[in-house]
């Protein structure tokens, strides 16, 4: 049985009473403890650095070849917390709600609590550490409102937020690494998880310089390796981002929860051809001024000037008249998907819509416009080479976040003993839809305000024990990795692996993506293990184990996206209901919004790992409400 | 439209590199630069040949990861543009491309156009952050930052640390890197306290890891992707000659 730990007694009082509760390890003790930190996002470098100010010995891993470039240094819009500077009611409590009704009532109310309560001293933490956040001629810190709120409690930094938060908690992590108490391991990829005795106790990692396979022992593995958006291929992730840390803890025992749960957002820069390696996200702001349309007749290929007004379907203002152009994203992005399915998408492909600025353009001035979005029109010109002052701005949904992840317990433990998730590689805050500047907070709140006590209580509560990385269960858990490597190397087959990655990302898109069903689900899954097994007999992988490799790099993620894709259909076929971001079209109000079934799906599904060639076991977590009362979500 | 490449390749960081030519076909003015090097590369592949290794992660133009040096320009040369966001319909059809690595003392090449930028990361760790723990920070809006200052810090904040300016400057000085970080946290009352420590401890590293001495001629400044102005080099000056009139600094 999954045993989520979470606290008894009220809401409000969980966290304190959990953390009176918690078993403290002394602090000439914590120096004997090793922590392995998979990750230096928002996640991982937040947790290493305060891991080791307490006197942990840290040991942080990333990809890259530094820590700083993590993709957490993407995030554009800002960071949520319930400060209430701008005096406007907000509260904890309404910060919870909000990302509770956002999440489509499908995350759990405790972990959502303390996110909330927890959101301020991040604010606090940052500014110590020189964040320089958007300010007023006052002197103190600007909030913007994001969607799913009626108040203003976003904090940011220009469009750079995630990047000046980042590199808040790089610079945390560079004072540690120079003191000696945080060891930096950079391209250095994760391959596999040691367990001994049925606890995490290590990692196989591959130096991506030198090509050798090495292991790390520890007391405890912390993963903090992100989402999995790369699964369909095209997303606005980073072209690293990768399943592969996550995807070998599940297959070494840890359950994986609600794969199905992913975010497909509404504006960003539409696909341009075969060749695209990422899309790029255009903040959501814009929808405040531009109007989406496409021609009515499908097959127009006019240019957008050449069509008469009455030939053009504002369809958002025309199906929401109440919210218009500001839908929220999930019903945004479906109504997109919609048009362009009828035939009536424009652009290259068909894929993409209108989002118009001529109004507003006329009513406030070109200037105006400028002073606004001016950045956001430069950055769509040098992609899309066009002046959207003059001309429309294409745009089109794309997988942007992973709500899904490894299932992990109040404590962030998942159920491998000694084995912790953080940040977007967890399932734990955003049900079945995060809300905007959500992630940034939560990575940080399970780094810098979590982990810290947690940890301690299962060093507290179990018997020591780092065992030697020269152990056999290392040894034979690198044997596995040296194989694998050498397998991929040795198929020498004729298709790249560029295009095995493309063909399971668009198989995924198309069935698994922002509206399913089971047709669609049942044909993917019975289509991915074909390619998966072409790719194991004909995929080409150039050049040597030893030394840089980036082909073979990217074959070891795409053959596990190759298999996780193939959960993520089964999550979503599984789930017989609509809720958030997961859309099945079986499931649906009579206007088309997401329809919930709580009498049978009010749970957390926790996939675990029985065997390459049987059907993974599902375990569910129901999901008890003890404060809010599930409702219809509506934002009419 | 097609292009001529001449891409330096060099199997490893002890081995002798060279300039080998490629042939680019098919290519479209919408692919980005990086995208253009992904087509050449399946060719190469398919062809049984090893890709031209390169560096790239968020293609945004965010995490400076991306390091190419294209017809003698860090980034390529169009203002305010990383390299992944360098769109092929801004060269001609026909025309003879140039790529080459980050060429610097202190940036070795590890294979082909990848280079060890770890030096940066030292350079950071000697000085480049604000000595506070997790826990026990004042409240956020306890300490009123002039909004002039607050965004005068974040402007030197935005450098994504590539190294182009290094690979621009003649004398591979880092010193638009290191005044951007000392700007960014000098400015803050937050860094105040370890202002002329951090100077002068971020120069020594600098000095320490072989990037050379600057000569204010500003071929940094040009190259920059996040047009990081020269005046953040004054201001390190300043703050770093006062460290040492006062002898702080370890
Ligand atoms: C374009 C974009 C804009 C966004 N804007 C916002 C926003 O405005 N507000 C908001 O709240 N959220 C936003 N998000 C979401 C948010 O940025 C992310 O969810 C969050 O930053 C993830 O942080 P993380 O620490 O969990 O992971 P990441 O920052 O992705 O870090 C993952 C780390 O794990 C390492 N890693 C991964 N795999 C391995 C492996 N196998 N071996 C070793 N290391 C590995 C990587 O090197 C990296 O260091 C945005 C996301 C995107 C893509
Ligand atoms: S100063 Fe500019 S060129 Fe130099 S590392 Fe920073 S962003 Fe790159
Ligand atoms: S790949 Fe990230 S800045 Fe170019």
């Amino acid at each position: 049985m999954l045993d989520s730990k979470i606290p008894s007694g009220p809401l409000a009082q969980k966290w304190d009473k959990h953390r009176f509760d918690l078993k403290l390890v002394n602090p000439a003790n914590k120096r004997k403890f090793t922590v392995i930190v998979v990750g230096s996002g928002l996640a991982g470098a937040s947790a290493s650095a305060t891991l080791s100010e307490l006197g942990y010995k840290v040991k942080c891993f990333c990809y890259q070849d530094s820590p700083r470039r993590a993709h957490s240094i993407a995030a554009q819009g800002g960071i949520n917390a319930a400060k209430n500077y701008q005096n406007d009611g907000d509260s904890t409590y309404r910060l919870f709600y909000d990302t509770i009704k956002g999440g489509d009532f499908r995350a759990r109310e405790a972990n959502v609590y303390r996110l909330a309560q927890v959101s301020t001293n991040i604010i606090d933490q940052c500014v110590a550490q020189g964040v320089p956040f958007a300010r007023e001629y006052g002197g103190h810190l600007a909030n913007r409102s994001f969607g799913g709120a009626q108040v203003s409690r976003t904090f940011y930094a220009r469009g750079q937020t995630g990047q000046q938060l980042l590199l808040g908690a790089y610079q945390a992590l560079a004072k540690q690494i120079a003191k000696g108490a945080v060891q930096m391991f950079s391209r250095t990829e994760m391959l596999d998880l040691v367990l001994v005795d049925g606890h995490a106790k290590g990692i196989v990692v591959r130096d991506l310089n030198t090509g050798r396979v090495t292991s790390h022992s520890a007391d405890a593995v912390v993963l903090a390796t992100g989402g999995y958006g790369n699964a369909f291929y095209l997303s606005t992730n980073a072209v690293g981002c990768n399943v592969t840390a996550a995807f070998r803890a599940y297959k070494r025992g840890a359950l994986f929860a609600n794969p199905c749960y992913t975010q497909i957002h509404p504006t960003c820069i539409p696909v341009n051809g075969d060749y695209q390696s990422k899309l790029t996200l255009m903040s959501e702001s814009l929808r405040n001024d531009g109007r989406v349309w496409v021609p009515k007749k499908p097959g127009d290929t006019r240019a957008a000037s050449d069509i008469p007004e009455d030939e053009r379907d504002y369809y958002l203002e025309r199906k929401y008249p109440s919210f218009g152009n500001l839908a929220p994203r999930d019903i945004a992005s479906r109504a997109a998907k919609e048009v362009c399915d009828e035939g009536r998408g424009v652009g290259p492909g068909g894929l993409g819509v209108y989002l118009d600025f001529s109004d507003a353009i006329r009513r406030d001035s070109e200037d105006a416009i400028r002073a606004r979005y001016g950045n956001l029109f430069q950055m769509y010109e040098k992609i899309a080479g066009e002046n959207a002052y003059k001309t429309p701005m294409r745009i089109y949904p794309a997988v942007h976040y992973t709500m899904g992840g490894l299932w992990v317990d109040y404590n962030l433990m998942s159920n491998i003993p000694g084995l912790f998730v953080l940040g977007e590689a967890n399932f734990s805050d955003h049900g079945a839809n995060r809300l905007g500047a959500s992630a940034l907070m939560q990575g940080l709140a399970d780094g810098y305000f979590v982990i810290p006590y947690t940890i301690g209580h299962y060093f507290a509560t179990t018997p020591k024990n780092c065992p030697s990385d020269s152990s056999q269960e290392f040894r034979d858990v690198e044997k596995q990795v040296n194989e694998r490597i050498q397998k991929l190397l040795s198929i020498d087959g004729k298709r790249t692996v560029r295009s095995f990655h493309r063909e399971v990302g668009k198989m995924i898109w198309d069935k698994c993506g922002m509206a399913r069903n089971k047709e669609g689900l049942e044909e993917a899954i019975r289509l991915i293990p074909s390619i998966r097994e072409e790719f194991w007999q004909n995929v080409k992988v150039t050049g040597e184990p030893e030394g840089i490799n980036k082909t073979l790099e990217h074959a070891g993620r795409v053959a596990d996206f190759l298999e996780f894709g193939e959960l993520m259909c089964l999550d979503a076929l599984e789930r017989d209901e609509s809720c958030g971001g997961h859309f099945r079209t079986e499931h649906q109000t009579p206007d088309g919004e997401a329809l919930r079934n709580d009498e049978d799906f009010a749970y957390v599904s926790a996939w675990g790992f029985t065997g390459d060639s049987s059907r993974p076991s599902l375990e569910k977590e129901p999901l008890v409400y003890e404060e809010v009362k599930m409702t219809q979500r509506s934002y009419k | 439209m097609n292009f001529t490449l001449k891409v330096w390749r060099q199997g490893g960081p002890d081995t002798a590199g060279r300039f080998e030519t490629y042939q680019a076909k098919d290519i479209q003015g919408e692919m980005s630069f990086l995208e253009m090097l992904d087509v050449v590369n399946e060719d190469l592949i398919t062809g049984g040949h090893e890709p031209i290794d390169f560096d790239s992660d968020c293609r945004e133009g965010i995490c400076g990861m991306c390091s190419l040096v294209v017809n003698g320009i860090p980034h390529g040369g169009q203002k305010g543009t990383t390299v992944c966001q360098l769109h092929m319909r801004s060269f001609e059809d026909g025309q003879t491309i140039t790529i080459e690595p980050w060429r610097a003392k202190a940036f070795p090449v590890l294979k082909d156009l990848v280079v060890d930028r770890t030096a940066f990361d030292r350079v950071i760790q000697s000085g480049g952050y604000i000595s506070v723990n997790t826990g026990g920070a004042p409240d956020a809006n306890a300490t009123p930052i002039a909004k002039i200052d607050a965004d005068y810090a974040f402007d030197a904040a935005t450098c994504i640390g590539c190294g182009a300016c290094v690979a621009a400057c003649k004398n591979s000085s880092a010193m638009l890197f290191v005044g951007a970080k000392v700007t960014h946290l000098n400015v803050l009352p937050q860094g105040h306290p370890e202002r002329f420590t951090r100077a002068v401890n971020m120069v020594e590293a600098m000095d320490s890891e072989g990037f050379g001495a600057c000569t204010v001629t500003g071929a940094c400044a040009a190259v920059c992707p996040k047009e990081i102005p020269l005046d953040v080099i004054s201001k390190l000056n300043k703050d770093y000659a006062l460290g040492v009139l006062k002898g702080v600094g370890v």
